[in-house]
């Protein structure tokens, strides 16, 4: 057969690993044809909406529903009092606790679910919501997770407070547990001995991820078969249908699970939560399909919410800048509930990743989690478990232990990083970093912003304002981050006891076009473009003649989702191991077409080649048609595989970011002028879409750094419940990002990629704070807790005597 | 309360549809009509992914009863192009991967849409100031910058070509 | 978020407004634009039985310029506002006032009638009708009258407006003021951090005129006298500026909120305050 397509083209014509391949997704949602769980509308379906605590901390006296009931229209209305004979009033947490689906006896944070009213359509529904009358007896709000643990006011009254937690032995009735990682004795010894120590104390506020689309579930309970169908914001669609199972009692057959498009997670929609429960109980009871789709507020109040840890840090280092030894304890603040999101065995996540990128010879890690009377939730948002908080912290305590040394924080960075010989590395705390080059990594991002000129004009601009020239200030930001993702390996992490592997199943079909299917879920991270990306690379097919199917669990192979970076790490390394299965039995099908032995051919781009003799071979069209058709001795049918895969390790991108900003003194408003972005994710599938990831990750960093939180008062109210208060930057507060990269492979993924999607949010958060913080540094700053809002910014400068 | 019959001009298709005063835009669209590209996304007119088109203005249709809408020419997502022949915004969005998740999107191209016919050669300052009623989470703006300033110079190519 | 049910109005001229007025009272709300009411509805804070949707009144719109006075149809968008060519040449500082509020979907239906009428404190135009010396025409069943803007603001939300009046224009005399609108917000679709309205007018070197209104810094917008008082007859120099921002905080009354505590807000205003003089007079 003549082939009449060079080499170079049938490269090009796979779009495999590398390649800027345009998005798969983009055709449907360019046209707003894209399908949300809001745009499932099913015949006869109901609408469900909430009733919810206006208290935080409040006694349920009654409720009465009558007036409710009685609406034209209205269904139901379930209390806790109707789920409890099916013992669903309450429900596991991903964290060892229970949460409550409708208060039980007492409401603990304001927006708790109270009352499910079930109606014909949402103006009903929004209407009984009114009419429900619930009788409050208000008790003592506990908003300070460190006076919740010196209350005599119980906030978890169903808990025996002398009986141990999910980890382990309580401390007090409002403690949660103590979670310890390293050697504090030696720690304690190395750092009382040390030339220097530096200390700080820092607080990483309460955010959330605020997705654009809401949360929401449709349940769709079809008596006549038994099956349930649940359409949901799901980012880990398998295990809500195992949770579904072992709450409802339904078998795990009967259940399909769906998440359709999604509208962002960013770790919000990792967690169960009450609508998604009283969904499906109403659709059971009803026999008819019924949506619930909350609303921005109760997004906002009432679903999974990120970081609130306070961490208390020590570092020691030598005379000379060599980093000695880390000290960190955490008290965090998980709300009403236990509903973090982390692998079992890993109550405060990977927070013990938070010796950075140094070597750090002994370290120390404590966290105590503590219930306060706000939302429940501790969600990793864009990031890995607890990596954000982690990498926040010791990149504060690098730039408190520079201002300490009276040294240069990018010079102090490079003494003490892990050695590109030192890798696979052991961390003090108990990780191994699998790769790194930070060196390289460090040096190309100082090169490239002229690092030396910036430190000469901000010492110009220092000397400026101290001489009355100018009430503008420069900020040099630098954060270095590696960050823990990929979780993980079997062995140590596994949510609600299912092992958090991940899986590919592949059908190619006779004509040598191919549908994959993967236990992870997109909800913009362009899985349907980068997975056909991955498999066309490794079988030969055309990533355009491979459909990526992902959330349905009728058809996905079982999988843990998509959160915490795992989705190129693990299933990305499923689907490269399904591809490899694929070629050794194609190998098998092109020997005996082409009458040689399997070890004569050898795989080229998109076929198998006789060795030495290039012009005879079978295309990978060919050879499905034949897996089909063709009796082949000794070989089934077919040409089809699955993959499940238990990574060895976690993988460990890093980056280099440098910000410049400058700061107006008199009024705090910071304005970015520059933001260079160097990320390390090893092997690069898709560079355009990695980059789409670096601009978003860092633009929800800005957010964070300069002005998103969760916000409460003294009374439990949530002072920041929509998005005229929660900060989400427009396009005007978003500069333009220079990105740049070096590739460092896992050694131990197949095709050595790392994920990306969350490195510039956690390495992001850091540098912006960074900058704010270090153009106080000539002025005598040494910490101020984010969000840099405009009157935190000028109370630093105030603080400071800036504006005497 | 009595619902009354409410007429609009819906992407050049009259329509009508029995709706109550307090129905909002967004969902008379999405629920009764399946324009279901407009998404609700803040419900307090920050957002922007509700943005269509009304008589020549961008609206934010979750902050807009229907029976304001009485009578009035209404473009959505689904009026600007075709599978057959897509919009020069749209397929600028997929050749500069102004979008990720795509819940913003139609709402961002239907306002990039208007902007462009008041202002057919914006700055990328004008550009970034004409969609600061629009929020994305996923992209950090930059992209859909990029397509919207790449859009204009293709449609503004194309004017010149035509004339 | 679903409102509450009600019944929809459309008159076609301010006699129909007024007559579902009447007979409704305080059970009826005139909507403008829609965005200060329609998230209040929203969120089931405002009960509105009866709306009383104003689009269709042509009385209420347009922008015309007559010799030197300036009339604006209490219907005219912020964004007629802003594209209006002739007002700008009349008034600039429109302009520029309006292009800091909300966004531009927001702009296209937010309306000059409805960003004065409803007392809301953060709105931004009352302050700079404050500044123009802007007369508000109330329309109701006993009759028109004519109000100053300087008059018109009693506590937030409460105005001299009654509830079965509706505020039909606004007129004010065209201006070559130097002239400078000044707003710190958090972002784009913020209400004011603080804000100032500044108009200068110079004789020779000197400040001939001056008037300087601020926003969302008390309940209602604060036209300084003091302030403009401080300006006139200096030539705008570092300490009469001193003297006018001393002028002009005296006469606010900030309150704590997510933006921050009055401490900050009263020094972010000295500082706005200073820079809109600063520039209207530079534009003297």
């Amino acid at each position: 057969m003549k082939d009449e397509v060079t080499r170079e083209e049938r490269v090009t014509n796979l779009k495999g690993l590398g390649c800027s391949r345009k998005r798969v997704e983009d055709a449907r949602f360019t046209q707003g044809k894209g399908n949300y769980v809001d745009d499932i509308n099913l015949p006869g379906m109901l609408t469900g909406d909430f009733v919810r605590s206006p208290y935080a901390h409040a006694r349920i006296k009654s409720i009465n529903t009558d007036a409710a009931m009685a609406l034209d229209g209205v269904i139901a209305v379930l209390t806790a009092k109707d789920l409890e004979p099916l013992g669903l009033h309450w429900m596991p947490t991903l964290a060892g606790d229970k949460q409550m689906v409708l208060a039980d006896g007492k409401v603990l944070f304001q927006g708790q679910e109270v009352a499910f009213v079930v109606a014909k359509d949402r103006y009903i529904a929004s209407d009984a919501v009114e009419l429900v009358e619930v009788d409050y007896e208000e008790l003592p709000v506990i908003v300070d997770p460190f006076k919740s643990m010196q209350s005599d006011v119980v906030l978890r009254e169903d808990l025996d407070p002398k009986a141990p937690g999910a980890h382990g032995p309580r401390k007090h009735h409002n403690h949660i547990f103590t979670w310890e990682v390293g050697d504090e004795d030696g720690t304690n010894a190395v750092i009382d001995d040390a030339d220097i120590v530096a200390e700080e104390s820092m607080y990483y506020h309460r955010t959330h991820p605020c997705p654009l689309e809401p949360c929401g579930a449709v349940a769709s309970m079809d008596k006549v078969n038994g099956k349930l169908t649940l359409w949901g914001t799901f980012q880990a669609p398998h295990v809500v249908r195992t949770v579904a199972s072992l709450l409802s009692g339904i078998e795990e057959h009967n259940i399909r699970v769906v998440s359709p498009d999604i509208g962002g997670g960013f770790g919000n929609k990792v967690g169960v939560y009450p609508g998604y429960v009283c969904s499906i109980v109403a659709s059971i009871v009803t026999g008819v399909p019924v949506k619930w789709v909350e609303d921005r507020m109760e997004n906002l109040m009432s679903t999974a919410f990120a970081r609130d840890y306070w961490m208390k840090g020590k570092i020691s280092a030598t005379k000379e800048g060599k980093i000695t030894g880390l000290h960190c304890h955490v008290t965090a603040d998980h709300g009403a509930f236990d509903a973090c999101a982390d692998p079992t065995k890993f109550p405060a996540g990977f927070m013990n990743i938070c010796t950075g990128s140094y070597d750090i010879p002994i370290a120390y890690l404590g966290v105590d989690g503590v219930y306060t009377n706000k939302a429940p939730g501790g969600v990793s948002y864009r990031c890995s478990f607890r990596v954000t908080e982690a990498v926040y912290f010791i990149e504060r305590m690098i730039e408190v232990l520079a201002i300490e040394m009276n040294m240069d924080a990018a010079e102090l960075r490079r003494i003490n990083f892990i050695k590109k010989e030192q890798f696979p590395y052991n961390s003090a705390l108990g990780w191994e970093y699998d790769s790194g080059d930070y060196h390289t990594a460090w040096d190309k991002a100082l090169k490239a912003v002229d690092y030396e000129g910036l430190r000469k004009e901000q010492a110009e601009r220092v000397a400026a304002f101290k001489a009355g020239e100018t009430r503008s200030i420069m900020g040099i930001g630098l954060s270095f981050f590696t960050e823990i993702v990929g979780a993980g390996p079997v062995k140590n992490c596994d949510i609600l006891g299912m092992g958090m592997f991940d899986s590919c199943e592949i059908r190619i079909h006779p004509t040598g076009s191919a549908v994959a299917r993967l236990g992870t879920i997109s909800q913009g991270q362009g899985h349907a473009t980068t997975f056909a990306q991955i498999l066309a690379s490794e079988i030969g097919i055309s990533a355009d003649s491979i459909t990526i199917e992902e959330g349905d669990t009728d058809t996905a192979p079982y999988g843990l989702g998509t959160y915490g970076s795992r989705s190129t790490p693990v299933a990305g390394a499923a689907a490269a191991m399904v591809g490899r299965k694929i070629r050794a039995k194609a190998q098998m099908i092109a020997a005996y077409l082409l009458e040689v032995h399997d070890d004569d051919v050898e795989f080229d781009v998109d076929r198998f080649v006789v060795k030495g003799a290039p012009e005879r071979f079978k295309t990978m069209s060919e050879i499905a048609y034949a897996a089909y058709n063709q009796a082949i001795p000794g070989l089934e049918p077919g040409l089809e595989a699955v993959s499940y895969y238990d990574p060895p390790n976690m993988t460990y991108p890093f980056g280099a970011y440098v910000c410049v900003m400058d700061i107006d003194v008199d009024t705090g408003v910071p304005t970015i002028n520059r933001f260079c972005a160097l990320d390390d994710c090893g092997t690069r599938i898709n560079p355009m879409v990695i980059e789409g990831q670096v601009h978003g990750g860092l633009t929800e960093a800005l957010a964070v750094a300069l002005g998103q939180e969760i916000a409460y008062d003294d009374m439990g109210n949530c002072k920041t419940g929509t998005l005229m208060d929660f900060f989400l930057p427009t396009a005007w507060e978003v500069p333009n990002y220079e990105t740049d990269f070096t590739v460092t492979p896992s050694p131990h993924h197949p095709i050595g990629a790392k994920g990306v999607g969350e490195s510039p949010h956690v390495g992001g958060v850091p540098c912006f704070s960074n900058a704010v913080q270090e153009a106080f540094r000539p002025f005598g700053n040494r910490h101020t807790n984010m969000p840099h809002d405009h009157w935190r910014i000028w109370k630093t400068a105030n603080d400071l005597g800036m504006h005497d | 309360m009595t619902k009354q019959m409410i007429t609009m001009t819906v992407n050049g298709e009259k329509k009508e549809v029995l709706a109550e005063p307090r129905e909002l835009l967004i969902y008379v669209l999405r629920e009764k009509m399946g324009m279901t590209g407009p998404h609700v996304g803040c419900e307090t007119s920050h957002c922007g992914a509700c943005t269509v088109e009304i008589d020549g203005k961008s609206v934010k249709s979750c902050t807009m009863f229907a029976a304001q809408a009485q009578g009035a020419e209404i473009t959505t997502i689904e009026g600007l192009g075709s599978p057959d022949s897509l919009h020069v915004l749209q397929e600028s969005f997929k050749e500069h991967h102004g979008l990720q998740c795509g819940y913003c999107t139609p709402g961002m191209i239907t306002r990039a849409h208007r902007l462009l016919q008041a202002n057919p050669n914006p700055t990328e300052e004008e550009v970034r100031f004409g969609i600061a009623g629009n929020i994305c989470r996923c992209t950090g703006y930059q992209n859909i910058v990029k397509s919207i300033l790449s859009a204009a110079a293709e449609l503004n190519a194309a004017k010149e070509a035509a004339q | 978020m679903i409102p509450a049910a009600f019944e929809y109005h459309r008159p076609s001229d301010i006699a129909g407004a007024l007559s579902v007025l009447a007979e409704h009272g305080d059970e009826a709300r005139v909507l403008a634009g829609g965005h200060s009411l329609i998230p209040m509805m929203k969120l089931r804070m405002a009960d509105v039985p009866h709306l009383i949707d104003l689009q269709d009144i042509a009385d209420l719109k347009g922008i015309t310029i007559d010799g030197d006075t300036v009339t604006l149809g209490a219907m005219t968008t912020q964004h007629e506002l802003i594209a209006d060519e002739a007002l700008f040449a009349a008034c600039p500082i429109i302009r520029e006032a309006a292009l800091q509020i909300a966004d531009p979907q927001v702009r296209y239906m937010g309306t000059i009638g409805g960003n004065v009428a409803n007392g809301d404190p953060g709105n931004d135009m009352p302050g700079l009708m404050q500044c123009l010396d802007a007369r508000f025409t109330l329309v109701g069943a006993d009759g028109t009258r004519s109000v100053a803007a300087r008059d018109f603001y009693e506590s937030a939300y409460m105005t001299e407006r009654d509830d079965e009046e509706i505020l039909t224009q606004i007129t004010f005399s065209a201006t070559g003021a130097g002239y400078a609108y000044e707003k710190q917000k958090r972002k784009i679709g913020d209400y004011a951090t603080a804000a100032c309205a500044a108009l200068i007018t110079k004789d020779g070197d000197k400040v001939a005129t001056a008037a300087i209104a601020m926003t969302n810094l008390s309940d209602i917008p604060v036209l300084s006298e003091a302030a403009a008082a401080a300006l006139v007859g200096t030539s705008c120099d570092a300490d009469a500026v001193k003297a006018a921002v001393a002028a002009a905080l005296e006469d606010i009354d900030p309150t704590e909120d997510n933006r921050g505590p009055v401490a900050f807000k009263m020094h972010v205003a000295g500082i706005i305050i200073s820079r809109a003089i600063t520039r209207a007079w530079s534009g003297a």
